[in-house]
């Protein structure tokens, strides 16, 4: 591997990604994990309160999901699992200690191969692991005007699954790219909701800078405190910029540390120094069983595994013939991916059928400030108006003006069509107004009969403006044409 | 009996305040159990599969099935301290935050 073009510098980053797996209930106990929406303290019972005493019992959806993500990854599944208990004292961590697992994971050494620039790079997995999520903590003023702390356990003990990588990246741009692959991945798998600003899908990277080729240490510097995969790409560009100057000045990386993201300031700043972790005094998790995880049980979840981002784009260009531009979009994109698959189910020109998807809906829905899933306009709906247009009962311009009017209105485009009327093809109709268009721009038509032959477009433009956008503009050319050329 | 700056540096982990007595009872408990992990360490374990666990019952999982809650008046019966609906302790600064 060599060092970055135009510095005499190699930069290493991992990331660890932890993400938030969807299921009904908690990790340990059958409280509900939904703490977005429910009312504080409320999904919250003996074994996630942390009281003594107490038996946590495994949910089983949690752990096929995270073998389901090993598995997409490329992992080995060991045979053999456990849990251990992390021990830190800290507020939201409400017994003290998080299960989690040490030295015996789920899932094993896999890779996820991302592309930048063009180029394909395989990023190391070392690991995927499932541990409980803390409380939530929030900073206010008390009632007796003092600063506190305010805990809702609500997702004390919901199920997260921590996926490690290999510091195997070796620039902002690429761990980016990682982070979109892996992201779409656990949103194709259905194991996470993954939302970066919702805090289902948090992300803490490790960052350390080296002249020449070879690291000389283990010596990085961890960032936290990322909500975006901007952001996680700008702080890694920041600090690589300051570890460069560093070793400029100093010679060396400096002392390990852990640094919070500010968004604000566009900064990293330095926050504590990062705990051995021996501190962490793990040890083998008494309340919870091993778990034995043999081939057949492994097999039974991979036969569950839907199709990849990569499998979906190789059949988006080779069966339904998509342009690779266009694919890699729905790919980014799951909710529209859907939005179109459904669409293509009852429409054949399927590059058609994007290209509406991929310009039209996207635009309206971000001018309305509206997402594809709470889209006014369904798939079915597209569809019967791209019908209307292929009918020829209303021009491609009426038709962008109805589709405005479905994501305003959410009406069908039939029902639309018929209020504001529908194209003006018949021939005879359009003769009329062709002449009038004629005999009231005579310097058009000076200027076609002298060969300039787009005094035509001109002229179709007043032709589309008479009926306010309803003549058909290829039959409204053919005419004037004609008439034109019959004029001569 | 344990260097006294172990002592303070495991009190500091756990959160514990000690007297200067009792960080000398702890410093003397705790060597007496760390001797006996040394006397441990002196078995011939080279025969015996490594254990996680003494119960010998593997893969004990549940269905992903919601039940009941406490309720929340429960949940918080014996805080010291609770703020609308909430446990209240004293501010931790948010940049401090763990896990």
């Amino acid at each position: 591997m060599a060092t970055q073009a135009g510095t005499k510098y190699r930069t290493v980053i991992g990331l660890e990604v932890h993400a938030q797996l969807s299921t009904a209930s908690k990790m340990f106990c059958g409280c509900s994990s939904d703490y977005a929406t429910a009312e504080a303290n409320t999904h919250v019972c003996p074994v996630c309160m942390g009281m003594p005493g107490v038996l946590p019992v495994m949910n089983r959806m949690a752990v096929e999901k995270t073998i389901l993500t090993g598995l997409a990854l490329g992992c080995e599944i060991p045979g053999f699992a456990k849990f251990d208990r992390k021990n830190y004292a800290y507020p939201d961590l409400m017994k003290w200690y998080q299960i989690s697992q040490y030295d015996m994971p789920l899932c094993v050494e896999g890779s996820l191969d991302v592309e930048v620039e063009g180029e394909t790079q395989r990023i190391g997995i070392t690991r995927v692991h499932l541990e409980e999520d803390t409380a939530k903590m929030i900073h206010a003023t008390g009632e007796a005007g003092d600063e506190v702390s305010l805990i809702d356990a609500n997702r004390s003990g919901t199920p997260l699954m921590e996926i490690v990588s290999e510091p195997d990246m070796t620039s902002p741009d690429e761990a980016r790219a990682y982070l979109v692959a892996l992201r779409n991945i656990l949103l194709y798998l259905g194991v996470s909701e993954a939302s970066m600003q919702h805090g289902q899908f948090r992300c803490d990277a490790n960052i350390s800078v080296w002249p020449g080729d070879t690291p000389m240490g283990d010596v990085k510097v961890e960032i936290k405190n990322m909500n975006s995969f901007r952001a996680v790409q700008r702080a890694l560009a920041f600090e690589e910029v300051r570890l460069r100057e560093y070793w400029d000045e100093h010679g060396e990386m400096p002392v390990q540390e852990t640094r919070g993201w500010v968004e604000g300031t566009g900064r990293t700043v330095s926050q504590r120094t990062k705990e051995h972790s021996h501190d962490y005094r793990y040890f083998p998790e008494p309340d919870l069983p091993p778990l034995t995880v043999d081939r057949e049980w492994v097999e039974r979840i991979r036969a569950d595994m839907p199709q990849l981002p990569e499998q979906v784009r190789a059949r988006l260009v080779g069966e339904v013939g998509l342009r690779p531009d266009d694919a890699a979009q729905f790919i980014n994109d799951r909710d529209l991916l859907l939005f179109f698959e459904s669409a293509a189910a009852g429409y054949e020109d399927r590059q058609r059928l994007a290209n509406r998807v991929l310009n039209d809906l996207v635009r309206e829905l971000r001018d309305a400030d509206k997402t594809v899933a709470d889209s006014p306009v369904s798939p079915e709906g597209l569809v019967e108006l791209l019908e209307l247009e292929d009918a020829g009962k209303v021009n491609r311009k009426m038709g962008a003006e109805i589709f405005k009017q479905m994501v305003a209105g959410g009406c069908g485009a039939a029902a639309i069509a018929a209020e504001t009327g529908e194209q003006i093809s018949d021939e005879e109709e359009l003769l009329e107004i062709v002449r009038s268009a004629i005999s009231e721009n005579p310097q058009a038509v000076a200027d076609y009969n002298a060969g300039k032959q787009q005094a035509v477009g001109f002229l179709v433009g007043q032709v589309m403006k008479a009926t306010r956008g309803r003549a058909d503009p290829g039959a409204a050319g053919g005419l004037l044409r004609a008439e034109l050329g019959a004029a001569d | 009996m344990l260097d006294p700056k172990q002592v303070d540096h495991v009190a500091t982990l756990a959160r514990l305040a000690l007297s200067d007595a009792e960080k000398q009872a702890m410093g003397e408990s705790l060597a007496q159990i760390l001797a006996h992990f040394e006397e441990l360490e002196g078995l011939d374990t080279s025969d015996v599969e490594p254990t996680a666990q003494v119960i010998p019952l593997p893969n004990v999982l549940r269905e992903d099935v919601v039940e009941p809650s406490l309720p929340a008046a429960d949940v918080l019966a014996n805080a010291p301290r609770q703020e609308a609906g909430h446990l209240a302790v004293p501010a931790v600064l948010p940049e401090e935050q763990g896990a």
